[in-house]
């Protein structure tokens, strides 16, 4: 998984490339530990994710609860897979999506 | 039907995918059947590496069939750990907020969700997880 990610004042945007499973959910939540201190906005840029599991899912959760407390965390341009791992595991009603 | 034996291991899953990917590709697979199948093998040979055999080191075997008539993809995960049913669990609640969440069982609900059938049987103190999905 490729993780690029770009800051615009306290505006975060992290957007990944592959897939975020059992072996790549650990390099996003060493990411997110490292950055997200400064961040008050998250967001997550999803248009290069080939799908996500359930390991990804945690990672997600934690952030948004990091982020539930500041200015939120939104994920944007999901596609098929990820979306519907999204609508059956009730995702789809805890994050912001956008 | 092929095989794949393999030790146990989290860093092993992506040995797995691409086994499986390659089968899959070679009967023309949709993209998303694929990738849904991808998903199911990290969840379920994610489980067997991290918990099958209690910290310690094991070997699991993976096995790709294929039903021709019925266009049927088939992916049987075989460990030697302790008997292990993770389709006895009880399924999560997927309506709870974020703040009453629980970690675990979402992996195998998802798995059960997007696979046409699944099945568990403790067979020569193995356990033996297939997923079935028409391709």
């Amino acid at each position: 998984m490729k993780i690029t990610k770009k800051q615009d004042g306290t505006q975060l945007t992290i957007a990944l490339e592959g897939r975020l499973d059992t072996t790549t959910a650990p390099e996003l939540e060493k990411e997110l530990k490292d950055s997200l201190g400064g961040a008050t906005e998250l967001t997550l840029d999803f248009s290069k994710l080939d799908y996500i599991s359930s390991a990804g899912l945690r990672v997600l959760l934690q952030a948004h609860k990091t982020m539930a407390g500041k200015g939120g965390m939104k994920v944007t341009n999901v596609n098929e897979i990820v979306g519907e791992v999204f609508d059956v595991t009730g995702f789809a009603d805890i994050l912001t999506i956008e | 039907m092929k095989e794949l034996k393999l030790k146990a291991r989290v860093e092993n899953i992506p040995q797995v995918t691409e086994f499986i990917d390659a089968q899959l590709e070679a009967l023309d697979c949709p993209m998303k059947a694929q990738m849904q199948i991808d998903v199911a093998i990290d969840e379920l040979f994610g489980n067997i590496a991290q918990y099958a055999y209690g910290g310690a080191e094991g070997e699991a075997t993976v096995l790709f069939d294929f039903d021709a008539a019925e266009r049927m993809a088939s992916v049987t995960f075989v460990d030697g750990g302790a008997p292990f049913n993770p389709l006895a669990q009880d399924d999560p609640d997927v309506t709870l907020s974020a703040e009453e969440r629980v970690a675990g069982g979402l992996g195998i609900y998802l798995v059960k969700k997007t696979m046409d059938g699944v099945e568990y049987r403790r067979e020569n103190d193995e356990n033996r997880l297939t997923i079935h999905k028409r391709i």
